[in-house]
């Protein structure tokens, strides 16, 4: 019987076999790559809100504090939504008539809650706690990125656990003095990692063993 | 044998879509602020029944809540020392809760003033210098005027600090080089930058 193949074809299978390693490879990478894309965690997408709330407005241009609108982030592991009446401290005498801010009024008239749409969201078995983190040193910008200059407010990191991690296993690389936690574009006044060191030892946080095991973020 | 495989690799294929699911993202149970169908109002968090006072918090002590003697007279003095880290801590809370209005110096000219809100008055008027101290702790805890009442932003102590920072503020404004102890007149020209001052 004939061969069906000539003899030449022995080599294109061998360039098949070797090449489907590179196809494995390549699959893997591409998954990989979706998954810590903006595409898979949402990071830096605006998100729809029933008021085009701009923080880059209220921080940036006015110069308002953080913790005017989200009192409880340095006690209480949520940071909260301002209530609306954190709203109409101001908008009960400024932009009175603006449309856009009509469900902020209507909600103030009736109390019923503004329904905002939730940006950062964690996984319901992370245990995020906010004023653990804010006492220890890392500022509202180490995750929250340039809030100042979000016209609508996204999510600036990826919230996935290898992020979480980078500073879990070099905190020194990120806390700041608790008197600039809430300042936006803060820089170290000299050398990171020698005011880095000297905060982790003022400040008591653990080394990168206990806050690297598991139960520090899921119970 | 062949079979095998092909039905280990279907079930493989299988079993990782089952882990798209997700349920341990999303489970069943209410974290701050997420909504509920049982409540008509929608919220999970449930407000307080008036008059409900959580145990060890009957706050009846007047002079420390309300800032009021128990003939309803503002209180002159503080309920407890002021000490330096008192009127830091103050310094902090003014500048976030105070100075959008308020200024950084007391005076009124904050940027929310000038975006349109009605001018308060300075601190640094007659009438505030002697106001007693139960006074603008009032005056935070229940609003004046155009101003806002601050009680759900900030919590009693905090109140009292802001007074006794507001208290220096005021005193910087009318104090001569006299004031200033001989051995930090130095600083004067050359302030050393305050904690949270500069942002």
């Amino acid at each position: 019987m004939a061969q069906i193949f000539h003899h030449s074809t022995n080599t294109f299978a061998r360039i098949t076999i070797f090449g489907a390693v590179f196809i494995l490879a390549f699959l893997g990478w591409a998954f990989d790559t979706l998954n810590r894309s903006a595409y898979s965690t949402r990071a830096t997408q605006p998100r729809e809100q029933p008021v085009p709330f701009s923080h880059a407005h209220h921080v940036g241009a006015i110069g308002i504090d953080c913790r005017y609108c989200h009192t409880t982030v340095e006690t209480s592991g949520f940071a909260n939504i301002p209530p609306t009446k954190t709203c109409m401290n101001c908008h009960s005498q400024i932009w009175l008539t603006s449309p856009t801010l009509e469900p902020v009024r209507a909600s103030f008239r009736t109390g019923e809650s503004i329904r905002w749409t939730r940006v950062n969201d964690l996984p319901d078995f992370v245990y995020f706690n906010h004023s653990i983190h804010v006492n220890k040193g890392v500022g509202c910008e180490s995750c929250h990125g340039r809030v100042d200059q979000m016209p609508l407010t996204w999510q600036e990191n990826s919230l996935q656990m290898e992020w979480c991690l980078n500073c879990h296993r070099n905190p020194e690389k990120y806390v700041r003095p608790r008197e600039f936690i809430t300042k936006m574009g803060y820089q170290p006044d000299g050398d990171q990692d020698t005011i880095g060191r000297q905060l982790v030892k003022e400040y008591g946080i653990q080394d990168a063993r206990t806050l690297t095991s598991c139960s520090i973020c899921h119970r | 044998m062949r079979t095998n495989f092909l039905f280990g690799a279907v079930v493989l294929v299988l079993a990782s879509g089952v882990a798209c699911r997700q349920d341990m993202h999303d489970q069943p149970k209410y974290i701050p602020l997420r909504p509920t169908d049982f409540f008509a109002d929608g919220r999970s968090e449930r407000q307080l029944i008036d008059g409900t006072v959580a145990r060890g918090h009957l706050n009846d002590d007047a002079v420390y809540f309300d800032g009021k003697t128990a003939d309803g007279k503002a209180v002159e003095q503080f309920p407890f020392p002021v000490t330096k880290d008192v009127i830091l801590r103050g310094q902090t809370r003014y500048n976030v809760y105070c100075a959008p209005c308020h200024d950084r110096l007391g005076e009124g000219n904050g940027m929310v003033v000038r975006r349109g809100y009605r001018h308060p008055p300075s601190y640094h008027i007659g009438r505030l210098r002697q106001a007693a101290d139960g006074y603008i702790f009032d005056v935070i805890t229940n609003g004046f005027g155009a101003m806002p009442d601050y009680a759900a932003q900030i919590p009693v102590r905090d109140r009292w600090t802001i007074v006794a920072y507001v208290r220096a503020l005021q005193l910087s404004h009318n104090a001569s080089v006299n004031d200033v102890p001989a051995d930090a007149r130095g600083q004067l020209d050359h302030p050393t930058p305050v904690p949270g001052g500069e942002k």
